[in-house]
């Protein structure tokens, strides 16, 4: 490993964004574990803590703490790219400090102050009120600024180094068109069929593509940290999959566009390119195995090594399978706004990109706690990775189930009414499915808490030499 | 324009290859820079279809065209029929019809489902209920929940109202005070205006033409 033991303050700063990125991670699984005993007990916590307000919060954590994770990523990564300290460091660390405060902020007016009347200072100061990008505008400037910050940084450094090639100019377009694109969410209109449009610009292309290049980019990173895999091996693979995400998944926004008002033709190329997303996944798959295999599983850093090939198969069934399932239109005229997109939902963030944010945390522990080299092992991160892919799936099959019920009863036989939504909901296969979920729920929150003992404590004492190196 | 999808598609995907193939020629495709041409190219053609179809699409949905109505549209009786010829069910306007008892002109109407639009957003209703189907899934659907039957069947008796926009406008501003089900909507402070505000926008939103979504809706006899 080059400079051993020695962190780049570019390094430091990104344990800072890990650090808040696992808090923020406890207070999602929080916020989501009350909305979901919510589902079986409706007056729990009814007229304080209404559900609305939790799933906001459980929405908004995760966007947040994933955000964090893959920023903390491009931190510690981006020094041993270039080989270099990052270029604006001290901006650096103001934008992490003024997020975190405003972050602070922004959680505190939704506990408090959760709605305000129908005017532009609710716009401002309270909430946007439109799902997933609820952050009130001032916020939503905050965070284009912050990522303005960062790409300034990357391209500063890049510059600084002489190193414009490869993974960098793929960072470097993407963090741009992460930008870009949040900008399309910014804005107030009364037709909710435009308002609707340019919402999925941020929500679709940032989920579906830029972030999913986001991650190429950081799992390309953390293969070579714990395989030694080949850069132009990885450089290949990764350009690859950027033709394959942005070539499928642009227009595959069309599969958001059904049933908005938009024209009809959004049905067919909709329905078209996003049943060809699945194919950078697949991809992905292939790659992981191959690449596992041509190592012969043999690592140093046996936690972000599993993590990071869980990684591609999560990804590849979250968001391949289960979003594959009802991207038809034929499909989804009955299965839109049901639990199997939750369902979807749950299953590909946490494939796609909590996986990704825990692989590179246990990459830099490794250099931090064994700054000598050695190997990074133990007990704890297995039963943590068995637990939380048993628990998610534990979430995703019942949801699925439920929502294939909704499907059925609400849309297909009951026409989609207040009373055929009631009949569905009471059905014993979503009423249990709820229980069910919930239940899966709260072993996932133990997950999350043997998670954050086994990351203070990996690499803190030395591993049995016998078990090391090979499986 | 008419715009056929089939078209659309085939064409981004022939340029995307023709282009790369222009570009790489006498490359190996084992060369990562073989790829990386593909990526540039293809992200720009999808990008630039998806730009075009965009101005497209604004305009096929902006105020008044055939998808998306006028606001005053509100002056009108609404409904939802199946319709042969495009095989999927579109809203219907039909003969005027006073809405909170009075014509609302153009620039009434608009100003009143700006507001109402304000007013779902600043009481967050898509983090329980869908509008168009997105949202969240813990509170029905209400893309046409204007055309809910339910409302004439149960609320309006309940609340004691004289027409449909009223007994929604009561409902809303206290559903706490009228049980419907064991999942109950709270209490969001929604006051007169806000609530009158809120009932024309789901007229308005009934109206969209939302290629057949929700299928039949209020149209079943197993679900009053």
């Amino acid at each position: 490993m080059k400079n051993p033991g020695i962190l780049y303050e570019s390094q430091k700063l990104a344990l800072w964004y890990w650090a808040l990125a696992v808090v923020l991670f406890g207070f999602q699984l929080i916020f989501g574990l009350i909305i979901s005993y919510q589902y079986l007990q409706p007056e729990f916590l009814h007229k304080i803590f209404n559900f609305s307000v939790g799933r906001l919060l459980h929405l908004n954590a995760m966007i947040l703490w994933l955000l964090f994770g893959f920023i903390g990523g491009i931190y510690w990564f981006l020094p041993l790219e270039t080989q270099r300290e990052i270029v604006g460091l001290f901006l650096g660390k103001m934008a992490f400090v003024l997020i975190a405060v405003a972050v602070g902020i922004v959680v505190g007016v939704f506990l408090l102050v959760q709605i305000g009347k129908a005017d532009w200072v609710t716009l401002w100061f309270i909430t946007e009120g439109r799902e997933y990008i609820e952050a009130p505008r001032w916020a939503d400037i905050g965070i284009v600024a912050v990522f303005s910050i960062i790409f300034f940084n990357v391209l500063a450094t890049i510059w600084k180094a002489q190193k414009l090639k490869g993974i960098l100019w793929v960072l470097t377009l993407d963090l741009l068109a992460i930008i870009g694109f949040y900008i399309a969410g910014m804005f107030f209109t009364p037709n909710i069929s435009v308002d609707q449009f340019w919402w999925w610009w941020v929500v679709h292309l940032w989920v579906e593509a830029t972030w999913e290049v986001l991650v190429g980019v950081l799992v390309a990173w953390v293969l070579m940290a714990v395989l030694d895999t080949p850069r132009k091996i990885l450089e290949g693979w990764l350009y690859l999959e950027v033709f394959l995400v942005f070539g499928t998944g642009i227009l595959g926004l069309g599969h958001h566009y059904f049933w908005i008002g938009a024209p009809e033709y959004w049905l067919g190329i909709g329905g078209f390119f996003s049943a060809l997303e699945p194919l950078p996944l697949v991809a992905m798959v292939v790659h992981a195995v191959y690449d596992a295999g041509m190592h012969r599983l043999t690592t140093t850093n046996k936690p972000a090594f599993f993590w990071i090939v869980f990684q591609s198969f999560g990804n590849f069934l979250g968001a391949g399978v289960w979003g594959f399932m009802h991207t038809l239109p034929q499909i989804n005229l009955y299965s839109h706004g049901t639990q199997i997109t939750a369902a979807h939902g749950h299953l590909a963030f946490f494939g796609a990109y909590v996986a990704t944010n825990i692989a590179m945390i246990y990459t830099a522990l490794q250099k931090i706690r064994l700054s000598k080299g050695g190997n990074l092992d133990g007990r704890l991160w297995r039963w943590t990775f068995v637990g939380f892919i048993l628990s998610i799936f534990g979430i995703t099959a019942p949801l699925t189930v439920a929502g294939f019920a909704q499907t059925f009863i609400e849309r297909a036989v009951g026409g989609s009414t207040w009373q055929a939504y009631i009949n569905g909901q009471l059905h014993p296969w979503v009423k249990e499915a709820m229980a069910w979920r919930f239940g899966f729920g709260i072993m996932f929150f133990i997950c999350y808490l043997m998670l954050v003992i086994d990351l203070c404590t990996i690499g803190k004492q030395p591993v049995d030499k016998e078990n090391t190196h090979c499986l | 324009m008419q715009l056929g999808w089939l078209e659309i598609t085939l064409f981004s995907i022939v340029l995307t290859i023709v282009v790369s193939a222009l570009f790489v020629r006498g490359k190996n495709w084992l060369d990562p820079g073989f790829w990386a041409v593909f990526a540039l190219v293809g992200s720009l053609v999808m990008f630039s279809v998806l730009w075009l179809l965009t101005f497209d699409s604004l305009k096929k949905m902006s105020f008044g065209s055939k998808r998306v109505p006028s606001p005053t549209v509100i002056n009108h009786r609404v409904g939802y029929s199946y319709d042969p010829d495009r095989k999927m069910f579109v809203p219907t306007i039909g003969e005027e019809e006073l809405f909170f008892g009075k014509k609302w002109s153009e620039k009434e109407a608009f100003q009143l489902i700006t507001k109402g639009k304000l007013a779902i957003q600043s009481r967050n209703c898509m983090d329980c209920h869908t509008l168009l189907g997105n949202g969240a899934y813990f509170a029905p659907d209400l893309t046409k929940s204007w055309l809910d039957p339910k409302w004439d069947t149960m609320i309006k008796p309940m609340v004691g109202a004289e027409t449909k926009e009223e007994a929604i406008s009561k409902w809303l501003q206290n559903p706490e005070y009228y049980a419907t089900w064991q999942r109950r909507m709270p209490n969001l402070k929604i006051d007169d205006q806000e609530a009158r505000a809120i009932v024309g926008y789901l007229k308005f939103m009934s109206a969209i033409d939302t290629n057949g979504f929700p299928d039949h809706f209020g149209q079943s006899a197993l679900a009053y």
